[in-house]
């Protein structure tokens, strides 16, 4: 696996651009910085991880760890999906029911301090899109309005099957504090993550009250070889596919060649 | 070692995909099926996307499938005249079902039909198979002298008009079955997105009575030309080919198929019939078994059209 190394200079000096374009706040403040704004794919991407460091700023003297929470929410590119819930009919397990989840995010990261039910009210969650759960919204029934699904079984399944697909992660100790002040967060980025912008959201909370927030973003993109292969195959289709079609051709003739002893 | 595949958009193991395409190759070569009814639901399962699945396997066939052939070839066992005859059938059954596939696809349930389909058509083709060499092997395990020929019995096909001879299968038959046989082929192959070969080989052999050898080299020419077009079809069509996974695929395709082509040959006939319809057999006993016991994940998550 490959990982991004962050030293201790370079992280320092990220942090020092990142101080010059902090938000001006009443009281707290929150400074963030990122290990890489670009994550590049290359023939060997297995997957990287994403450090955050973050700061709060103007904090009153005396703070002890725990004094704040923080809450790094990381959104890859919105795609739309279909859950489909298999039920058995006539002895065999046939897909029945579907909902359709339009335009969430394709991956999400949920790092905090503490379990996020602990952070603030469930009110203050959904309003502030805290938590998996609060990221997706309830699916659409379909043609059929009244088909509410029952405890909203549709939400619960497609979290679960995203959480075990990789693409998902709840974290509730992902948020380590240094400092009463200063953090660290380690956000996984698998190999299957789809490509595009990547929006990093960082709040800080205290006692339940909203007091921060930061943005970010980074941007996941193919490099060389495999930038090159997708763009023919977008743009060259015929040639691309004749390509793959010759390609097969001299790759059966080798083999016969080299076998040729008889 | 990991590998990362442009078009799929994920990381594989490239030993797995490797011994994979061996595996099938050695499968295809043995008995000159494709074996994209083996390989594509292979994909799928170690997280492939169905749709880069379905598009790239059909140039590992034509990689394994070429080098089989050349070897068939070789041996003077591709009979050209019926297979230009079956191609051009089955060129026609290719369109046709394509189009039928996006009329499934518009009713839902196309996975529950291809399912069926599977457990269908794999249980019937595997059966025969089975039931008839294993009547070949045990006739021979008694000494009975095997009846090869019977000059006196006509299936009613053969009273069909356009007669042609072809030298090579020691056949002389309308070229109307050939070429329904062939529309079938490419047909269920289309819909059912695999080569069709498994369907072809003992359709050869048992109703056109073509000799085992030559039944399976021409259907490798058979398999080489469909999946050539298939190719750039979904290259253009789908944009969903993925070219490395593709290469990786082949490269372990066509030494695979050599292997495979050499023991088909080594092997008696009979026994190779046999060993081909065990497989078909538990391949739809597998389908048949996903169908009948609980899944684990009662839930499945699939983006919604998204190579548009």
């Amino acid at each position: 696996m490959k990982r991004d190394v962050v030293t201790r200079s370079t992280m320092a000096a990220a942090l020092g651009a990142a101080c010059l374009l902090a938000t001006p706040a009443t009281a707290e403040r929150l400074v963030t910085s990122v290990s890489t704004h670009r994550v590049l794919i290359n023939s060997n991407f297995s997957g990287t991880e994403l450090v955050l460091f973050g700061i709060v700023d103007d904090a009153p003297a005396g703070t002890l760890i725990g004094a704040y929470d923080v809450v790094v929410s990381v959104r890859g590119p919105a795609r739309s999906y279909v859950t489909r819930h298999k039920e058995r009919v006539l002895g065999l397990w046939v897909n029945t029911d579907s909902r359709d989840f339009d335009q969430v995010p394709s991956y999400l990261a949920v790092l905090s301090n503490k379990p996020i039910a602990e952070i603030g009210s469930p009110e203050m969650l959904r309003r502030y899109r805290i938590g998996l759960v609060n990221n997706v919204l309830p699916p659409q029934a379909g043609s059929d309005v009244s088909d509410v699904p029952p405890e909203d079984s549709f939400r619960g399944a497609f979290l679960r099957v995203k959480t075990n697909e990789g693409a998902y992660t709840a974290d509730p100790k992902g948020i380590t504090f240094l400092t009463p002040r200063f953090f660290r967060a380690a956000v996984p980025i698998p190999g299957t993550a789809q490509t595009g912008d990547y929006d990093v959201e960082t709040l800080l909370i205290a006692k339940g009250a909203m007091l921060a927030q930061q943005q970010t973003a980074i941007e996941v993109v193919k490099t060389g070889f495999e930038a090159a292969v997708a763009q023919e195959a977008r743009n060259h289709r015929f040639f691309y596919g004749l390509g793959t079609a010759l390609l097969a051709l001299i790759t059966g003739l080798i083999a016969t060649l080299l076998f040729r002893y008889d | 070692m990991p590998i990362y595949l442009p078009i799929a958009e994920l990381p594989v193991n490239v030993f797995l995909i490797l011994g994979l395409g061996l595996a099938i190759g050695f499968i295809s070569g043995m008995f000159g099926i494709g074996g994209g009814f083996l390989l594509t639901p292979l994909l799928i399962l170690i997280g492939i996307p169905p749709a880069v699945a379905v598009a790239s396997v059909p140039s590992h066939m034509a990689a394994s499938s070429f080098s089989g052939a050349i070897s068939y070839w070789r041996k003077r066992l591709v009979d050209w005249g019926l297979g230009f005859v079956l191609l051009s059938g089955a060129m026609l059954g290719t369109a046709s079902g394509v189009w039928f596939f996006a009329l499934l696809r518009r009713f839902g349930q196309l996975d529950l039909f291809i399912a069926l389909a599977y457990i269908v058509l794999l249980t019937i083709v595997g059966t025969m198979t089975a039931a008839e060499s294993l009547r070949a092997i045990v006739r021979s395990w008694r000494g009975t002298p095997p009846i090869l020929r019977r000059p006196g019995t006509h299936a009613w096909f053969h009273g069909l008009p356009f007669k042609l001879r072809f030298r090579q299968s020691r056949i002389y038959v309308s070229a109307v079955p050939v070429t329904v046989i062939g529309f079938a082929a490419g047909f269920i192959g289309a819909v059912m997105g695999v080569g069709g070969g498994f369907l072809l080989v003992p359709a050869l052999i048992y109703l056109m009575r073509v000799p085992t050898t030559v039944a399976v080299g021409t259907s490798l020419f058979l398999t080489l030309m469909t999946m050539l077009v298939a190719t750039v079809l979904h290259a253009i069509e789908n944009r969903t080919v993925d070219a490395v996974l593709a290469l990786v695929l082949m490269l372990g395709g066509v030494f695979g198929a050599q292997f495979g082509a050499r023991a088909g040959q080594a092997i008696r006939a009979e026994q190779l019939r046999l060993l081909l319809g065990i497989l078909i057999i538990a391949v739809g006993v597998r389908v048949a078994a996903d169908l009948v016991s609980k899944p684990v994940e009662l839930f499945s998550v699939v983006p919604k059209e998204i190579w548009e």
